[in-house]
């Protein structure tokens, strides 16, 4: 009866950091919606400044939805993406944090997955993993995958990071955790994510996972090239001296 | 001291556990070679196998992950027929997504 109420008082925020996502972030909001419906939530994007309006459809979908569960927080020019969580965060009024794509490789309605799984577990921080059995990736040729699966095996290998997908930024988070972890985190792109949830082993937190399906992004194309690579290395090497 | 060292350990960071391993195994084979347990003339058994073995592991779980690569066409389907569902959605209610 404790917990029930307890469970009640919950209250979810999801930062949704965006550039260019004009159409994206309205089919994300609405499938958020829809697959939230019990739930205690607030939308926060925050864009940084994108040229083809963004911001203005943010504002149309604050309109039908209310003002108060989409909050737009912008910020004038591309600052990143780990200061663009900082900065959701400073205006975050829930007690659990969600951070998620807003390409829609990321499907909100996993979402109730990931809350059942932190009350069931008590967990920290919920992580989204591609990799176990009922997660999945769409959209992806044999050298993307291999890229992908060499970088696991090799991260797995030299860091006995504890969760199986290092790399997925599909997560849900008790904000005091992600307050804590996230001032120490320096990195930028699919290391950002890496040393996020590697810090977090370290520091002791609680991690579950979730399985997730991952459908590559369906407007415009993520890229993987030679300089991803060498920045995931040497982000392996800074994690392996500094964690 | 016990809880000292553990403390340390916790501590450690992750470069110096991995170099711990490895001179621990180090250890271990030098004391073999020493007590004569091992002629001296297997003397790079140890390292090679070791190397070879580490290798062969990361090769083994690359391709067993690729064999297993969990993918989901469906998904890419479900998806398609919930963006068209949100933009319906959408454009009744006046938000503007009339654009690809």
């Amino acid at each position: 009866m404790g917990e029930e109420q307890k469970e009640k008082n919950n209250k979810y925020s999801i930062i949704i950091p965006t550039y260019n996502e004009r159409l994206n972030i309205a089919l994300i909001v609405y499938l958020v919606f829809k697959h939230l419906s019990n739930v205690d939530f607030e939308i926060i994007v925050v864009d940084d400044g994108s040229p083809d309006g963004t911001q203005d459809i943010v504002k149309q979908l604050q309109l039908v939805y209310g003002g108060d569960r989409i909050l737009l927080r912008a910020r004038p020019k591309k600052l990143g993406l780990g200061t663009a969580y900082i900065h959701g965060l400073k205006h975050a009024s829930g007690n659990f944090v969600v951070i998620m794509d807003a390409d829609l490789s990321h499907h909100p309605k996993y979402l109730p997955n990931f809350i059942k799984k932190q009350m069931e577990t008590g967990a920290d921080i919920v992580t989204g993993t591609r990799y176990v059995k009922g997660g999945g990736v769409h959209g992806w040729n044999l050298m993307r995958k291999l890229t992908s699966r060499g970088a696991n095996v090799l991260a797995q290998t030299l860091l006995w990071p504890g969760v199986s997908d290092l790399t997925g930024s599909f997560r849900l988070y008790k904000k005091s955790v992600l307050e804590d972890v996230i001032s120490s985190c320096v990195s930028k792109g699919y290391v950002f994510q890496m040393e996020m949830i590697v810090r977090a082993t370290r520091k002791g937190y609680k991690i579950a996972e979730v399985p997730i399906t991952f459908v590559d992004r369906v407007y415009g194309s993520s890229k993987l090239g030679g300089s991803e690579i060498v920045e995931y290395l040497k982000g392996l090497i800074y994690l392996l001296l500094t964690t | 001291m016990m809880t000292l060292s553990s403390a340390n350990l916790i501590i450690m960071k992750h470069i110096l556990k991995i170099l711990a391993l490895l001179v621990a195994i180090s250890a271990f084979w030098i004391g073999l070679l020493r007590a004569s347990l091992v002629p001296e003339t297997h003397m790079w058994l140890l390292p090679l196998y070791f190397i070879v073995s580490l290798g062969c592991y990361g090769l083994l779980m690359v391709g067993v992950g690729l064999m297993q690569f969990p993918s989901c066409p469906q998904e890419a389907i479900l998806l398609h027929q919930d963006i068209v569902e949100a933009k319906d959605f959408l454009k009744k209610k006046g938000v503007d997504v009339g654009f690809d």
